[in-house]
């Protein structure tokens, strides 16, 4: 099976390629990038005013499966993750049960195999059952591939057992990937602690519950040597904090998920719980940081933190509806809206932050576009024209405060091992 | 259950989702209304006010008012009773309670509930901030806001403004210090929000926990201070808020010392202007924020207050019912 990419704007960042060219893919993997190739028995995708690019990969996904399929699976996740460009994807261990075991590891990369449209790479826990307590079996569940630990959701509040996390990690060369959150500092709060919080009524989750952490994984990363990843970074201070650690050098590295630098805390309609997750949206002083913080390097990456919950859950009093949205689908549209129509970044930058810096963060071998490599691709348009409706996701929930938005340039196809998973006029094509 | 009205299933609870009838009036909060708005109910309050208590109306007659006091009250929850009845409108209360609510039923299930009933009017209290904006927005019933969590309790600022204007005679220009756990209450804000729109001075003065820099972007006219003798100096009104311990999560001062740096004396009084009123929600805590002799002297509004909450319910009622 053959398939000829003709004619598309082929921008490879991890080569430096920028240009017109012609993308043979023989099965799986990629035969030749060329500007012209001639291959009358391939199936042909005219790219004509298309971006082509390594396949994007998320770091920094909630699938739900095991135990919590009413929200979301392996299955539709990774759907919806195709529909937004993705061939990759990193699942969060907050499962029912926990990923913190090498049976519950190899359980997900047994469901993905058989039921994944893309990819799909698990975190393990920190901790066992995430509570803080005792390590979780770093190594046991390593073998079994995941390729990071977190308990994102469930920050590890104690130092003593984050400062063992990274240095055990270490030993088989995964980073440590921090929610970072002072529960002591952020109890109560449902909002950003700002005017919003005020004017509403809500409780407030205040920056520096993040930036003490922030500072205090900087801090240990320093001592530990090890390799620490920041997920969804969302306040001038930690991005600030984050780019002196790499200015000292630091193995410190992060990512930013479109809503935080799309949306802020004064732009939250009423209760609209679609506007909930954590880290809250925060002030324009902070995404103006999250924003200047990609551009120079501090932040390396763009992650979503997709995190489905399905409507009942949202629908009840604000206080009570569980943190997060989902953001598979709207991440390049709101990226490019951002970050390239603005001229803040330019194409392969932005594309950079999609598929090469993501997968270096977790060493994946991923992200790039080159002859004899994986044919792992992302194709899509910066001009067409669509409007995100909620409630035509792929995902099983609906939870985005998105639904109704303009976008201008998005998705067109993805194409996963060689094979079109996704296109934007079909839709998902079955699995084999 | 009927899902009658209620569209929400599965779907965002977004502003595009207005399924609110066009008739329906609802009073959710003071932050929503202009000043001519807030005029007209003032007004109205005078007028009922001024109609003698044992003078049964009918404004009302045959129309069915539903009471949902999700926490518990006595004034707030008595005082729309009593203006409801002196409309000659029927009532019906619904405590959390010995209700289904307290045996875990979700608010959409109350919700459609409600719908099934089909009220003329919706009197709610909740301890969620938003939980009867949530309502609002699903039911074409009108809806008042008769205190939600931290956010608003609109009628307390009516009838307190009320208060204010009968001793004062206007508000502008007034110089008003509001004194307490200011972030944590919803009498504070549906009060800034309202002298604010009529060119108040407001001095929100509390321990800084509870008095937070933003308050100065609530509304225009807002200034903040630590200190009780600033805050009183010249004061035309001074409007205490309860302590409410038993809504404090997290300690954010120790009750014990409260009292001796803000709560209100004599000789605070003495700073303020000489013919100064002091206002309270009620109920009050003796010797926690308001010294007996301050709560039962002449300057003390207290029972003024009471007494204005039903004509301004009585107002309020009947302006959601024309709307």
């Amino acid at each position: 099976m053959r398939l000829l990419i003709r004619n598309g704007r082929v921008v490879d960042p991890a080569s430096g390629l920028d240009g017109a060219r012609d993308v043979l893919i023989d099965g799986d993997r990629i035969a030749a990038i060329e500007p012209r190739i001639e291959c009358p028995e391939a199936e042909v995708i005219a790219a004509d005013g298309m971006v082509v690019a390594p396949g994007f990969v998320d770091i920094h996904v909630h699938l739900r499966e095991p135990g919590i399929e009413h929200a979301e699976t392996i299955a539709s996740g990774s759907r919806a993750a195709a529909a937004g460009g993705f061939t990759a994807v990193c699942c969060m261990p907050n499962t029912l049960p926990v990923n913190d075991s090498a049976q519950v590891t190899s359980f997900i990369v047994d469901r993905a195999r058989r039921t994944a449209t893309v990819h799909v790479h698990p975190i393990g826990a920190i901790s066992k059952g995430s509570q803080g307590e005792r390590l979780a079996d770093i190594g046991a569940m390593h073998t079994e591939g995941i390729v990071a630990i977190s308990d994102d959701g469930i920050p590890v509040m104690n130092s003593g057992l984050m400062r063992r996390a990274m240095k055990y990690a270490a030993s088989f060369g995964i980073p440590v990937i921090d929610h970072c959150e002072d529960l002591s500092l952020s109890s109560g709060g449902d909002i950003h602690e700002g005017i919003q919080s005020i004017r509403l009524g809500l409780g407030g989750l205040p920056g520096c519950s993040e930036d003490v952490m922030v500072a205090r994984d900087i801090i240990l990363s320093a001592d530990t040597g090890a390799r620490v990843h920041i997920a969804h970074i969302s306040t001038a201070s930690s991005i600030a904090m984050v780019r002196h650690a790499k200015q000292l050098g630091l193995p410190v590295t992060a990512e930013v998920t479109p809503h935080h630098f799309a949306l802020s805390d004064e732009e939250i309609p009423g209760y609209d719980s679609n506007y909930k997750m954590k880290p809250p949206l925060r002030s324009q002083l902070d995404i103006d940081a999250a924003i200047e913080g990609l551009v120079d390097g501090t932040i390396d990456c763009i992650a979503t933190d997709h995190a489905p919950h399905t409507g009942h859950t949202k629908m009840q009093e604000f206080e009570r509806c569980p943190f997060g949205v989902t953001g598979l689908e709207t991440a390049l549209g709101l990226s490019l809206k951002e970050l390239y129509h603005s001229g803040r970044i330019d194409l392969p930058h932005l594309v950079r932050l999609f598929s090469s810096a993501p997968s270096r963060c977790l060493n994946l071998d991923r992200g790039s576009l080159t002859a004899g490599g994986p044919a792992d691709i992302s194709i899509f348009s910066l001009t067409r024209e669509w409007t995100y409706d909620a409630n035509q996701t792929l995902s099983k929930s609906k939870n985005s405060p998105f639904g109704g938005r303009k976008f201008q340039g998005g998705p067109v196809a993805t194409i996963v091992s060689g094979r079109i998973v996704w296109t934007v006029d079909e839709g998902i094509r079955p699995l084999p | 259950m009927l899902p009658t009205r209620y569209h929400g299933v599965g779907g965002r609870l977004a502003q595009d989702l207005n399924s609110t009838g066009p008739n329906a009036r609802n009073l959710l909060g003071i932050e929503d209304l202009d000043r001519a708005e807030i005029e007209r109910l003032l007004d109205s309050g005078r007028h009922f006010k001024s109609v003698p208590p044992r003078k049964k109306l009918d404004a009302l007659r045959g129309r069915s008012i539903v009471n949902l006091f999700f926490e518990p009250s006595t004034r707030t929850r008595t005082s729309f009773e009593i203006a409801a009845k002196r409309l000659g409108a029927d009532t019906i209360g619904i405590q959390a309670l010995g209700s289904s609510l307290s045996k875990g039923e979700s608010l959409v299930d109350t919700l459609n509930t409600l719908a099934a009933m089909n009220p003329d009017i919706i009197v709610m209290r909740h301890a969620a901030s938003g939980a009867p904006h949530f309502l609002a927005r699903h039911l074409s019933t009108p809806m008042i806001n008769a205190g939600d969590g931290q956010h608003e309790h609109p009628t307390q600022a009516l009838l307190d403004a009320l208060t204010i204007l009968e001793m004062k005679g206007t508000l502008q220009g007034l110089r008003v210090a509001i004194i307490g756990d200011i972030a944590h209450s919803r009498v504070a804000r549906s009060n800034i929000h309202l002298l604010s729109k009529f060119g108040v001075d407001i001095v929100a003065c509390g321990p800084a926990t509870t008095v937070s820099k933003n308050l100065t972007r609530l509304a225009p006219g807002v200034s903040l201070t630590n200190r009780m003798q600033d805050a009183v100096r010249d004061a035309d009104v001074i409007m205490m808020l309860r302590v409410q311990l038993e809504r404090q999560n997290v300690e954010v001062f120790p009750k014990n010392e409260y009292f001796r740096y803000f709560g209100l004396s004599l000789e605070h009084v003495k700073l303020a202007r000489p013919d100064a009123i002091v206002l309270h929600p009620g109920p009050i805590n003796r010797g926690r924020e308001i010294s007996s002799e301050v709560a039962d002297s002449q300057r003390s509004m207290i029972l003024n207050q009471v007494e204005n909450g039903v004509a301004i319910r009585m107002a309020v009622l009947q302006w959601v019912c024309s709307g």
